[in-house]
């Protein structure tokens, strides 16, 4: 296992970590939760704060709980730099900014327990990474107060020099890769097809949510016209109302099955869509990285430079192409499994919540069922037809 | 571009017309949920007062805005005050059923049933095994000479003593059409204006969801059109009155010269026209309270079972739009698991469930329309019921305007008798003018009004009789047509539900299957 008091070197890091096959779960020590957000007014801006909560056995760590208040930016502000840091790793999306709806929708309820639950998410899988935990960013993200993360954020590269390096990243994506290795294109075509997939899937759900709740709509009425009706009877005002709350429960599984439906299946589907997109950007990294060093080698063919100089930078770039690689190779078998989990664990949610759902409803009919078969019988001898 | 003020006139009037809903569905709650009690009659006054003026705010509305639900919605609110106006009487008068039958004791319920009824054993159904087999399309000539493409209809007949014998003979069988049947049914309605006569399926598809054509040539309506008529056939053979009509006999068994014969009844002739029955219904000074009553029932009856059937339909529509949905996880699972290796078999599967689910959804709202035929029976069967009680009405009118006519005649003999003018009248006023008429002229129009008096007594007796044994002969075939109702439309409820235990069953097998391949990925 990584020890973090070892020197660490982009090499020695790959070389030191292992990726294991499965995540055992004893031997996870570090523990985070984000919860209870909270309002904070000023005189420029309204904004919400999280609860980061950290319980941690990492000796890396000073202490062995922590409690910070988080907003949506320092998030946004760890994930950059873990990109940074780390640019050929797959790093888990982030919630979006803002939804398209308005400013208003930003302080909805439902809008910030989504947002809640995917932030708590984002920071357990980042403690889950056995490269991406060890960053000492995250670390101060986890353990600083608000007022020492200001001053940490100072630090690091200054605007300037991060504007040189997005000017080289635009240089060379306008350049492209020439010899692109294979498994890395094969994962190219993969991630194209996987985000057509998991977008159609996305909307599919965000569909039937829809019509559900549409259907849900017009369920709501129909049993009171049931009720009404039975109003008017006297021997069927019984069944009449039984049928009548027999609807209503069905209405009341339906909105359960809707919400499950919600708060299960379609952030997830989200997540992953984010995800895609993610790992386009790890792959345009990547391939990057290698036009980078592609460039440099042509240069030294051609131009007339100072070869050595040129050669030892030349030397450092192929490092770093190899580096780059062999983090992604192991990321993306990291990524697959944990997408394979999440996905399957949340279809099999949604198939157990809708066999749950429908056995809910064959219960409140049998019911009525039952009670309508142990009144006593009617007449038999009929003169008209079935 | 629409200017600030009308945006907000326009928001204003949503967000009012959203709270009257509000309202009137808080209303309705209440009144047909809670238990009834006559403490709570002034709360009731309240809410009948409050009804009424949420209902003349949508009248005088009028804006298209409302007017959808001012059609379905009108309705309901009559509904509902008449419940609530019925209840109300009932507390204050708490003897009295809301559809009574106490001046009818049980056994002289008995003997009526006895001599209008003849007995069970001879209805024609008993005899006859009768059947509307098939359908078919047939091009011809219509009324004014135009090609039209219209649909038969086999009827099949076959004794029964033929049967039990031990042979099994053909049928008998000829081809009607719907036309056929409606000449049928208004025969049936103008000669037994006393019963509950059967509906027949109706002629253009009615609350229709998007799935079903309301094209009269679909081979599902016309499926379902043939099942309606042959319903019609055997509750008409199976009623003991309707049974034993030598037209029905004719239309069953021969296929040629039926129009002729029925026309020959002068059944036409006889109907009631429309104005009559509307004028009798609001100068009939004292009709028979059940028959009113019954004729609220049947106004009830029908608004309700109109809303049920247009939300049943509005609830199929989305329903079956969230099946459908599903099918589109069955097409993007497939192509996913071509890319996935480990998930690929679990998703394919898993994909085929999808489609299976999605498919689900025909069968079980097809069978489904069977149920809302059912009501859609009872819904033509209100407006059989309130014929009844429209003719009652007629037929009360004309005895008490055939009374007051006789006691004007009286009037008038008495006068003439003896010469005193009771009240003020033309003739009173032509005398004092211009003298009074000579003996003669008086003897002349006192024998002429005895006459009519002696015609006018015979008269009230014909009517008195004939309004009787309407009312008679109507009270048990309603009271029969209330009992059938009851048995057939709990029978349909259970039904409905039986379809809803299906569809559930169906729906757990086909996600546990899914959670099965979802467990392979």
């Amino acid at each position: 296992m990584f020890n973090a008091s070892m020197p660490t070197s982009p090499g020695s890091m790959v070389n030191q970590c292992k990726f294991e096959e499965d995540e055992e779960s004893d031997s996870k020590d570090i523990f985070i939760t984000v919860d209870n957000p909270e309002s904070h007014v000023t005189a420029i801006e309204t904004f919400i704060t999280y609860r980061v909560l950290t319980k941690t056995t990492r000796s890396e760590f000073d202490n062995s709980e922590y409690e910070v208040r988080r907003r949506y930016q320092d998030f946004l502000w760890l994930k950059g730099k873990l990109e940074d840091a780390h640019s050929t790793l797959i790093v888990h999306p982030l919630p979006e900014k803002f939804v398209v709806k308005g400013m208003v929708e930003r302080f909805n309820g439902d809008f910030i327990e989504t947002r809640r639950k995917a932030l708590h998410k984002f920071l357990n899988r980042v403690a889950d990474h056995p490269i991406l935990s060890c960053s000492e960013d995250f670390k101060v993200f986890l353990s600083a107060q608000a007022w020492e993360l200001t001053t940490y954020k100072k630090q690091g590269p200054g605007f300037l020099s991060r504007m040189g390096e997005t000017v080289r990243a635009v240089a060379n994506s306008v350049r492209g890769v020439k010899n692109r290795p294979e498994e890395f294109t094969a994962i190219q075509e993969y991630v194209e097809d996987f985000s057509n997939k998991i977008g159609s899937l996305d909307k599919v759900t965000q569909r039937i949510v829809k019509e559900q709740k549409e259907y849900l709509e017009e369920l709501k009425e129909y049993g009171p016209t049931y009720t009404l009706w039975s109003g008017s009877e006297e021997e069927l005002a019984e069944q009449l109302k039984g049928v009548a709350g027999c609807i209503e429960r069905c209405c009341k599984e339906t909105e359960e099955q809707v919400g499950h439906l919600s708060d299960t299946l379609v952030p997830v589907l989200h997540e992953y869509v984010l995800c895609a997109e993610t790992l386009k950007a790890v792959l345009r990294r990547r391939d990057n990285i290698q036009a980078e060093f592609e460039a440099k080698n042509e240069a030294l063919a051609t131009k007339k430079v100072d070869r050595d100089a040129l050669k030892e930078e030349i030397d450092k770039l192929e490092d770093r192409v190899e580096w780059a690689n062999n983090a992604l190779k192991g990321d993306w078998g990291r990524w697959q499994r944990s997408m394979r989990g999440d996905l399957k664990s949340a279809f099999l949610s949604t198939a157990e919540k809708n066999v749950d759902y429908y056995e809910k409803c064959l219960a409140v009919w049998e019911t009525f069922l039952l009670s309508q078969r142990t009144e006593p019988s009617e007449e038999t001898d009929r003169d008209n037809t079935p | 571009m629409l200017s600030v003020s009308c945006l907000s006139a326009l928001l204003l009037h949503t967000v009012c017309c959203l709270y009257i809903r509000f309202i009137f569905w808080l209303e309705i709650l209440f009144i047909v949920a809670a238990p009834f009690s006559p403490s709570q009659i002034p709360l009731y006054t309240k809410c009948i007062t409050r009804l009424k003026v949420i209902l003349i705010f949508y009248i005088l509305q009028g804006r298209t805005l409302i007017l959808k639900d001012l059609k379905s919605h009108e309705s309901l609110y009559l509904v509902c005050i008449t419940q609530l106006e019925r209840r109300m009487a009932d507390a204050g008068n708490k003897e009295s059923a809301p559809i009574g039958g106490d001046e009818f004791t049980n056994t002289e319920l008995e003997n009526n049933k006895n001599n209008t009824m003849v007995e069970e054993g001879s209805t024609l159904l008993r005899r006859m095994e009768i059947s509307v087999a098939e359908a078919e399309k047939r091009t011809g000539k219509n009324t004014v000479n135009m090609q039209e493409i219209f649909t038969v209809y086999l009827i099949e007949t076959r004794p029964i003593d033929a049967i039990t014998e031990g042979h099994n003979p053909a049928p008998d069988s000829l081809w009607r059409r719907y036309s056929e049947f409606e000449i049928l049914r208004n025969y049936l309605l103008v000669t037994y204006p006393f019963i509950v006569v059967p509906p027949l399926p109706e002629k253009r598809a009615e609350f229709v969801w998007h799935k079903l054509s309301a094209d009269n040539m679909d081979p599902d309506f016309v499926e379902r059109r043939r099942v309606g008529l042959e319903n019609f056939l055997l509750r008409v053979a199976s009623h003991s009155v309707l049974s034993n009509d030598k037209i029905l006999y004719h239309f069953l068994t021969e296929e040629h010269r039926w129009k002729e014969v029925v026309h020959e009844t002068g059944f036409q002739a006889k109907a009631d026209s429309r104005i009559k029955a509307l004028s009798a219904t609001f100068r009939v000074k004292n009709p028979d309270k059940r028959f009113t009553e019954m004729k609220l029932y049947s106004d009830e009856l029908q608004s309700l079972t109109s809303q049920l059937l247009r939300v049943r339909a509005r609830v199929a529509d989305r329903l079956y739009g969230v099946y459908k949905v599903h099918g589109n996880y069955g097409r993007v699972f497939s192509e996913w698991s071509a890319l996935e290796k480990e998930m690929g078999d679990g998703l394919q599967s898993a994909g085929h469930h999808m489609d299976a689910y999605a498919a689900s959804v025909d069968d079980m709202l097809e069978e489904e329309e069977h149920y809302a035929d059912q009501l859609k029976e009872y819904l033509f069967y209100a407006e059989a019921l309130r014929a009844v009680c429209r003719k009652h009405e007629l037929t009360q009118y004309e005895l008490e305007t055939a009374s007051s006519d006789l006691i004007s005649k009286k009037q008038q003999r008495e006068e003439l008798a003896t010469g005193m003018v009771r009240t003020f009248s033309f003739k009173g006023m032509t005398n004092k003018l211009f003298g009074q008429e000579t003996p003669e002229q008086r003897e002349a129009k006192l024998s002429l009004l005895e006459e009519q008096i002696v015609q006018g007594e015979e008269t009230v007796t014909e009517k008195t009789v004939e309004c009787e044994e309407y009312v008679k002969g109507a009270w048990v075939d309603m009271q029969r047509f209330k009992e059938q109702k009851d048995r057939d439309l709990r029978e349909a409820l259970i039904g409905y539900a039986v379809m809803q235990i299906s569809m559930c069953k169906k729906g757990i097998q086909v996600w546990t299957n899914a959670k099965d391949c979802f467990h392979k990925m």
